[in-house]
């Protein structure tokens, strides 16, 4: 294991994506300290920035102890291994990971499990905007993977989504699942509106409220029990709407019943 | 300063040189058949290849349309960016890079010369400061005029000598150099959301076809003594079928053909010759383009070869791109530019296993195979529309080596691999092909007698490129031809070593030429032309004319007409 304790507080951004497993596999303590990184504008090395301490135990393979919110794509691509940190994180987060563990006993910035394909993002904090969404005006969403959020997220948490679990546990803002086209969305609290905007394909479930649900939606029926994941349901009697049918699509958006009387109107066109 | 090259295997076809081994030398700039050899500055070019600089006779590069392409692709800056040097600045993007970044690329690649060609005549200002801002490079810029109202209304009122003064009035105020024709008629039309679809389709509000347009720029051409033939991109660019449509565009110039000068330019010849009823039936129609082309001596071409990778189309032709923005449900921007012409941009991925995709990249091939003669058609992707420019090498490889071709078919959609004529044409280009379809034809075309050759008196623009034509086999060693062209061993501009081992040395700012076109008597500006462009343009007639302020290093044409 490796241990990272930051010297002092940064001020300006610290690109770390040699912050990675994959970049510290057969690299000598010494070699990790001369890595390259971007601070502001001034090229630094990784040993001028933190105290770098290696410890017996294998795992994790990575641990930052410390707020570290302007350190940005710590983990980008990697393949393997796990990093730990034990406070707040910045934006870019597990950029384009194809694999391994990554958990923060923190709050994280924006674009956490930006562009994903494989892998676990756990936050016990709460992350910004973007989620598992691509870089902006990209359209190369999350291909696989899973990233847990306990706490809240920003806005557009899985846009462009392709494949992967995103699961949620506090509340999330406004337009989850933007242009999704599969994969799984789950908001155990409350969800900020126009959940869904031209999705085609996939499923968002919103346990909790969900103030209203675009006109470009319809209602197909009630269902008793909606599947989250492998052995995790909610038992509970949900509202599916079927969407976004602006794009002609079919993605699938399930709304608690209980927590939303303001919906019931719906149960009309049933 | 003089400037010697001693030692290369000389490419130069303009002067009939085929690969032979001499010396050049440089003084002020131009070419010199004297020189002090102990005063110059000595380049060892044993066992490379020395050619003219590079001519590039389509592409996009500056101008309203490509900003806007800019800003619409934030994800294409993100991946490829270059650093600040001592001698370059910074950059990013790929398909759209920044104008420096452009500039410093192309030089890379032995590149001096290049045409942006479309400009709508309102975004002229815009179009000019870009270039300003592309160093390394002579260009010029082609305005779009083939559905400006006042030609379209000349042709109706069967006006030619005076649509020819016209047309000299907004080619010397745009500071222009060719005449461009998109999509006839149907850029008009698209303001009214329709489009032509044939040569003898009505404009609406205007009782003329895209076929009065074609001729009757055509004859303005040639009433202009315009260096270049029209620049046509022609009806249903892009539709399955409309390879007809190009025969039949070709065809209908075929008696303005004067002093074996080409009559008309086809542009991005790979999108117009689509064969099938739809997308599923398509096929290549080079063959038929390749024959007609063969047999006439009016019509000069380029490829617009499709690349597998992720890039931005944009053209005028407003109609086609929203045809693509609905086929492949991207972001897309349309611009209707006032009375003049439209735009379009849709960020497109060409992917091997598409058909579609596979046949596209066949039939850029096939045409720059079929055509027997390389003074015919230039290598061009049309960048960005059919990849960035940046992979010209690869084109070389492919064109040069058979091998290579089997290469990339072996990755292809099957069905498309077993549709292509590739694999039953054996023909592989050499070197001096190569210098033609890059460098010496373009130059020719584009009437720019300085450029594209190593005469006596011409541009030292040179590129030198390390690989040797005795040792290397292209047909073999195509990945080693690749890399050369890629990385230009020494690329001299203007009689200056700009580029040294793929390394920019020094920061040159190339010319922008322009046609001054006299006229006998000027055009005709009446009060009732002021007023519609008081009524009808954001821009009044006296902010119109791009003033001579505003091109840094300006390099004008004088061309004397007749009329």
């Amino acid at each position: 294991m490796i241990g990272f304790f930051p010297l002092r507080k940064f001020v300006f951004p610290v690109i770390a994506d040699c912050i990675c497993p994959d970049v510290f596999k057969d690299k000598s303590l010494k070699e990790i300290r001369e890595l390259q990184v971007w601070e502001g504008n001034k090229q630094k090395q990784l040993g001028q920035l933190f105290r770098i301490e290696e410890a017996k135990q294998e795992t994790p393979t990575i641990t930052i102890q410390g707020d570290v919110s302007k350190l940005r794509r710590i983990g980008a691509r990697m393949t393997e291994g796990e990093i730990l940190v034990n406070g707040n994180v910045g934006m870019h987060l597990g950029e384009e990971m194809k694999g391994g563990r990554i958990t923060i006993h923190g709050n994280v910035g924006g674009w956490a499990g930006s562009m994903m394909k494989g892998g676990e993002i756990e936050i016990c904090g709460s992350a910004g905007d973007y989620v598992g969404a691509p870089y902006r005006g990209s359209g190369e969403g999350m291909k696989g993977g899973r990233i847990i959020v306990h706490g809240n997220v920003g806005h557009e948490a899985g846009a462009f989504m392709k494949k992967g679990t995103i699961k949620i546990y506090g509340s999330a803002g406004q337009f989850i699942g933007f242009r999704m086209r599969d994969g799984t969305i789950y908001v155990e609290n409350d969800c900020g509106p126009r959940a869904g905007a031209c999705m085609v394909g996939g499923k968002i479930v919103v346990g909790g409220m969900l103030a209203s649900v675009l006109p470009t939606f319809s209602i197909d029926s009630i269902k008793p029990r909606v599947k989250i994941e492998e052995e995790e349901a909610l038992e509970e009697a949900m509202y599916l709407f079927l969407g976004d049918v602006a794009e002609s699509g079919n993605g699938k958006l399930y709304v608690s019943k209980q927590r939303n009387p303001q919906l019931s109107c719906y149960e009309k066109f049933l | 300063m003089e400037l010697l090259i001693k030692n290369g295997f000389v490419y130069d076809p303009l002067n009939s040189i085929d690969g032979e081994i001499m010396d050049l030398a440089i003084r002020d700039g131009k070419i010199v058949d004297r020189f002090n050899e102990r005063r110059a500055e000595k380049i060892d070019a044993s066992g490379m290849i020395v050619m003219p600089g590079g001519v590039d006779i389509h592409c996009h590069i500056a101008g309203a349309e490509v900003n806007t392409g800019r800003l619409l692709r934030p994800e294409d800056h993100f991946r490829d960016f270059e650093y600040k040097t001592a001698i370059t600045r910074s950059g990013v993007g790929h398909s759209i890079p920044s104008t420096f970044t452009t500039g410093y690329r192309y030089s890379r690649m032995g590149y001096t010369t290049i045409m942006n060609p479309s400009m709508p005549p309102l975004e002229a200002k815009h179009t000019h400061e870009e270039l300003n801002d592309t160093p390394m490079l002579d260009k010029a810029t082609y305005p779009l005029l083939g559905d400006w109202w006042f030609v379209l209304e000349y042709l109706k009122n069967g006006s030619i000598d005076e649509l020819a003064r016209h047309v000299a009035w907004i080619m010397t105020s745009t500071k222009g150099y060719a005449i461009k024709i998109v999509n006839p008629g149907g850029l008009e039309a698209w303001g009214y959301g329709q489009n032509v679809h044939s040569l003898g389709d009505q404009i609406p509000n205007f009782c003329i076809t895209p076929r009065d347009i074609i001729r009757g720029l055509c004859k303005v051409n040639k009433l202009l003594n315009l260096p270049h033939a029209i620049h046509v991109h022609t009806n249903n660019l892009g539709q399955p079928g409309n390879y007809a449509t190009t025969l039949e565009t070709m065809e209908s110039v075929e008696d303005l053909v004067s002093e074996n000068k080409p009559a008309i330019h086809i542009t991005h010849c790979q999108f117009s010759a689509f064969k099938g009823e739809d997308w599923r039936t398509l096929e290549s129609g080079a063959e038929e383009i390749a024959n007609y082309v063969n047999c006439h001596s009016h019509v000069t071409m380029d490829m617009g070869q499709v690349i597998f990778a992720d890039t931005t189309t944009m053209t005028a032709d407003g109609p086609f791109q929203f045809d693509l923005h609905r086929l492949t449900g991207n972001k897309w921007v349309n611009h209707d530019v006032e009375t003049e012409t439209s735009a379009g941009i849709v960020p497109f991925r060409y992917r091997r296993k598409s058909y579609v995709h596979a046949i596209q990249w066949s039939i850029g091939l096939e045409l720059a195979l079929l055509v027997k003669d390389p003074w015919k058609i230039f290598l061009t992707t049309d960048h960005p529309n059919g990849g960035p420019f940046t992979n010209y090498p690869r084109i070389i490889a492919w064109l040069m080596s058979k091998e290579a071709r089997k290469a990339t078919m072996k990755r292809l959609n099957p069905r498309a691999r077993s549709r292509s004529l590739l694999p039953s044409t054996s023909r592989e280009l050499t070197f001096q092909d190569i210098a033609i379809m890059t460098r010496a034809g373009q130059a020719k075309t584009l009437g720019l007698d300085n450029k594209g050759h190593l005469g006596v008196g011409a541009d030292a623009d040179v590129a030198i490129y390390n690989v040797n034509p005795k040792t290397t086999d292209p047909s073999q060693q195509y990945k080693a031809v690749r890399k050369a062209f890629k990385h230009a061993a020494y690329t001299i501009k203007g009689g200056k070593l700009v580029v040294k081992q793929d390394r920019i040395v020094q920061q040159v700012n190339g010319s922008t030429i322009w046609l001054d076109l006299q006229t006998s008597e000027p055009a005709e500006i009446n009060e009732d032309m002021k007023r519609r462009f008081r009524e009808y343009w954001t821009v009044e007639y006296d902010n119109y004319p791009v003033s001579d302020h505003y091109i840094e290093s300006s390099q004008p044409v004088t061309v004397r007409t007749r009329v």
